[in-house]
C-alpha cells in the first residue's frame, strides 16, 4: 500500500481527537523547545563572542590577580584571595621591563565602589557608569576611538592630572547642546576636566560600552585610594608572529616584578581572547549538558505519553482494525498506520518545539545584542530524535494492533 | 429494481454452475475455552462452484459462525483440507489470508461494518487501497460499484447520514468492488426492517443474475429461501445439503 495513503489515514485519525493529539504533542514540544532554545541562545552568543565581540583587541593578553570564569574549587579560590595585589609600582616596573618588546601596556584599575554617577551643573547621568583608572594605551587595548578631543598622554599619567575621557551616553546626558571639552564633571565626588569623548561603540552582552569613563590611573589611585586595588595589565604583542614570544617575555617580567623565585608558582593569571572564549565555551558546555539532560527527561516522559495514547487508540479502534483486516489489510499495513500516527504526533510536536525554541533563543540573543542564528544541526538532531521517539513509542501499540485477531476485533463494540 | 414477486416465481432461473471455487473436505475446528475443548466443526465437506447462490443455515451453536469465518478466510481449520480457487488456504499465514480476503472475498456483515468517519466512496475504495490500485482507477471502480447498488447520488455521505438499507448497500458495493470470487453475507438483513430486508435480498438476486457467487449465512428460513441451495448445519456437522424445496 502506498505510503501517502497511510499518511492520509494517520492525519485523518489524528484529526478525530484534536485536543488529545495536541496535548500529546505538547510533551514533545516542551522537550524539544528547551533544548533548541538553549542551543540557539548559546550559538548566538558564541557567534557574537567569536566575531564582533573582543573584550581585548587581537594579540592582547592580560595579567590580573583573579582568573576569569568560574572557580568552583574552594581551595584554589582561597589561594587566589591570598595573593598579593598587583600594585602600581609593580605595574610600572613591568612596563619598563617590557620596553624592548612592546610599548602598548595598558594598566587598568576598575572602579568597584558601587553605582557611579556623573554630574555636570544640574544634569546627571543614570547611576551605573563604568569608570576605569588607566593610561594612554586604554584606547588601543580595548578598541575604543576618540570622537572629539584627545587621548591621555604620558605626561597626564605621570602628573596625575584630574582629567577624563567620557563615553557617548554620558555626552548625550550631560552635554546635549554644548561641547563637553574643557568642562568640569563630577565623578564620585571628585571633579575632572573633560579632554575627550569616545566614539559610540554600542553594547556587548546587554552592557553598554558607551557608559565608559576613564581617568589617569595615578589620579584614580590618589583620589579613591590604592589599598585593595589590584591592577590589571593588558599587553599588546607587536604582531601575531611575535605573540607567543611576547607572552613568554611578559611572564618572565611579571615574575621578576612579583619577586617570585624559580620554582614558585605564578601568583597571577594570564588570559587572552582565546582563554576568554575557552572560559565561555566551558560555561556554554555546562549549560548545554544541562539542557540536554532536562530535555531528555522531558522527551522520555513525552514518549511514555505517546505510547499511552497509542495504546488507548488501538483499543478504541479495535473494530476499525477488524474491518480493515476483513477487507484485506495486511499486518504490515495496520502496523504502519499506527506507527506513522505515533511518528506524526512526535514530529509535529518536535517541529513546533524547534520553531518555538529558535524564536525564544533568538529573542534572548537579540536582547543580548547577539546575531540571530538558526541551529540547523540541532534542529536536524531534534527531528531525528523525534522520529526515533515516535517509532519507539508507537512500535509496541502498532505491533499489538497488527496482531489483533480479525474475528475478535469485528465482534468488539 | 426487480419486484420480489417476480424474482420469487417467474425469474428463478438457476444459472449453470461454473468451476469449483471452494473445496472443503473433512474440516474440523477445535476451540479451547479455558480447560474445555469445543468442537465447533466435526468433519465437514462442502464444494461450492462459481455462480452458485448458497444459504448456510443452522441454529446457534451449530458451527454456522465458525463455518462462515472459515469460508471467509478469517480463520483456518484445525484439520482437513480447504482449497480456495485451487489454493490451499488451510495452512496459510495471516498476510496470505489477508490477500485472499482482499482479492477473492467480499464480506457483507449484519452490522454493516463501515468506517464511521469515512464517506461512502472512501469506504468502498478501501479494499482497492489495500490492493494497491492507483487513486484514479479505484475511484472509477468505486463509483461504478456504488452506482450498481443505486447509491450514485450518496457517495459523499457518511454512514451516520445514511439509512440502514443504504449502509448495507454501501457495504455490498464495498464487497463487490474488487470483483471477488464469492460474496459472503452474514445475516445481511438482521439489522433491517423486513421491507428493507427484501430490497437487499432483491439486490442479491440481481447480483446473482449478473454472475456473482453468493453465500448467505442466516438462521431465517425467509432469507434462505432466496438461495438456490441450502446447507444446514447441526452440532458441527452438515445435516442436509440440497436445492431449495
Amino acid at each position: 500500500m502506498l505510503l501517502n495513503e497511510i499518511l492520509r489515514m494517520a492525519f485523518a485519525s489524528l484529526g478525530v481527537n484534536k485536543l488529545r493529539s495536541m496535548l500529546t504533542m505538547a510533551g514533545i514540544t516542551i522537550g524539544v523547545f528547551s533544548v533548541i532554545g538553549v542551543m540557539t541562545t548559546v550559538s548566538a552568543l558564541r557567534g557574537s563572542i567569536e566575531s564582533g565581540l573582543s573584550f581585548l583587541g587581537s594579540n592582547i593578553f592580560q595579567f590580573s590577580k583573579y582568573p576569569t570564569g568560574i572557580t568552583n574549587d574552594g581551595n584554589s579560590r582561597r589561594k587566589i584571595e591570598a595573593r598579593r595585589n598587583v600594585t602600581l609600582a609593580q605595574a610600572q616596573r613591568y612596563q619598563q621591563l617590557m620596553e624592548g618588546v612592546t610599548d602598548v601596556v595598558c594598566l587598568k584599575a576598575p572602579y568597584r565602589d558601587g553605582p557611579l554617577q556623573a554630574t555636570y551643573q544640574n544634569r546627571k547621568t543614570e547611576p551605573g557608569l563604568n569608570m576605569i583608572g588607566t593610561n594612554e594605551h586604554f584606547l588601543a587595548a580595548n578598541q575604543f576611538t576618540i570622537d572629539i578631543g584627545r587621548n591621555f598622554n604620558p605626561e597626564d599619567i605621570d602628573l596625575g592630572r584630574p582629567i577624563t575621557i567620557i563615553g557617548a551616553n554620558i555626552v548625550k546626558k550631560l552635554f546635549p547642546s554644548e561641547s563637553p571639552l574643557g568642562k568640569l564633571v563630577k565623578l564620585g565626588g571628585r571633579t575632572y576636566t573633560v579632554v575627550g569623548t569616545f566614539a559610540e561603540k554600542g553594547s556587548t552582552f546587554g552592557q553598554s560600552q558607551d557608559d565608559m569613563v576613564i581617568v589617569p590611573i595615578t589620579r584614580y589611585l590618589s583620589d579613591y585610594g590604592s589599598a585593595n586595588v589590584s591592577i590589571n595589565i593588558a599587553t599588546e604583542a607587536p604582531d601575531q608572529q611575535h605573540y607567543n614570544e611576547a607572552v613568554d617575555k611578559a611572564i618572565t617580567a611579571m615574575r621578576i616584578v612579583r619577586g617570585l623565585k624559580a620554582g614558585d608558582d605564578n601568583d597571577f593569571e594570564i588570559y587572552s581572547n582565546d582563554s576568554l572564549i575557552a572560559a565561555f565555551a566551558k560555561v556554554a558546555d555546562a549549560v548545554r549538558a544541562g539542557a540536554l539532560v532536562i530535555s531528555g527527561i522531558a522527551l522520555m516522559a513525552a514518549s511514555v505519553g505517546i505510547m499511552n495514547i497509542m495504546l488507548v487508540s488501538v483499543t478504541e479502534r479495535t473494530k476499525e482494525i477488524g474491518i480493515r483486516k476483513s477487507i484485506g489489510a495486511r499486518r504490515q499495513s495496520i502496523l504502519l498506520q499506527f506507527l506513522i500516527e505515533a511518528v506524526v504526533i512526535s514530529l509535529a510536536g518536535g517541529v513546533a518545539g524547534i520553531f518555538l525554541g529558535v524564536a525564544a533563543g533568538n529573542g534572548l540573543a537579540v536582547w543580548m545584542k547577539a546575531e540571530i542564528v538558526f541551529p540547523w544541526d540541532w534542529a536536524a538532531i531534534g527531528l531525528i530524535v523525534c522520529t526515533v521517539i515516535g517509532v519507539g513509542a508507537g512500535l509496541y501499540p502498532a505491533i499489538k494492533a497488527s496482531r489483533l485477531d480479525p474475528i475478535e476485533s469485528l465482534r468488539f463494540e | 429494481m426487480i419486484p420480489p414477486t417476480v424474482s420469487r416465481s417467474a425469474a428463478r432461473a438457476v444459472r449453470p454452475p461454473g468451476a469449483l471455487v471452494i473445496e472443503i473436505e473433512g474440516v474440523t475446528k477445535l476451540y479451547k475455552m479455558g480447560t474445555e475443548i469445543i468442537h465447533a466443526l466435526r468433519g465437514v465437506s462442502l464444494n461450492i462452484r462459481r455462480n452458485e447462490y448458497l444459504a448456510i443455515m443452522g441454529p446457534s451453536g451449530s458451527g454456522k459462525s465458525t463455518m462462515m469465518n472459515m469460508l471467509g478466510c478469517l480463520d483456518t481449520p484445525t484439520a482437513g483440507r480447504y482449497e480456495f480457487s485451487g489454493k490451499n488456504v488451510a495452512h496459510m499465514i495471516d498476510d496470505e489470508l489477508a490477500e485472499i480476503r482482499n482479492r477473492e472475498i467480499g464480506f457483507v456483515f449484519q452490522t454493516f461494518n463501515l468506517l464511521p468517519r469515512s464517506d461512502a466512496l472512501h469506504n468502498v475504495e478501501l479494499p482497492l487501497i489495500y490492493a494497491g490500485m492507483s487513486p484514479h482507477d479505484r475511484r472509477e471502480r468505486a463509483l461504478l460499484a456504488l452506482n450498481n447498488v443505486g447509491l450514485g447520488d450518496r457517495i459523499h455521505h457518511r454512514p451516520n447520514e445514511l439509512s440502514g438499507g443504504q449502509r448495507q448497500r454501501v457495504a455490498i458495493a464495498r464487497a463487490l468492488v474488487n470483483n471477488p470470487s464469492i460474496i459472503l453475507a452474514d445475516e445481511p438483513t438482521g439489522n433491517l426492517d423486513s421491507r428493507t430486508g427484501e430490497e437487499i435480498m432483491a439486490l442479491f438476486e440481481q447480483l446473482y443474475e449478473q454472475g456473482n457467487t453468493i453465500i448467505v449465512v442466516t438462521h431465517e428460513e425467509d432469507i434462505a429461501r432466496h438461495a438456490r441451495r441450502v446447507v444446514r448445519l447441526r452440532d458441527g456437522l452438515i445435516e442436509s445439503d440440497g436445492p431449495i424445496d
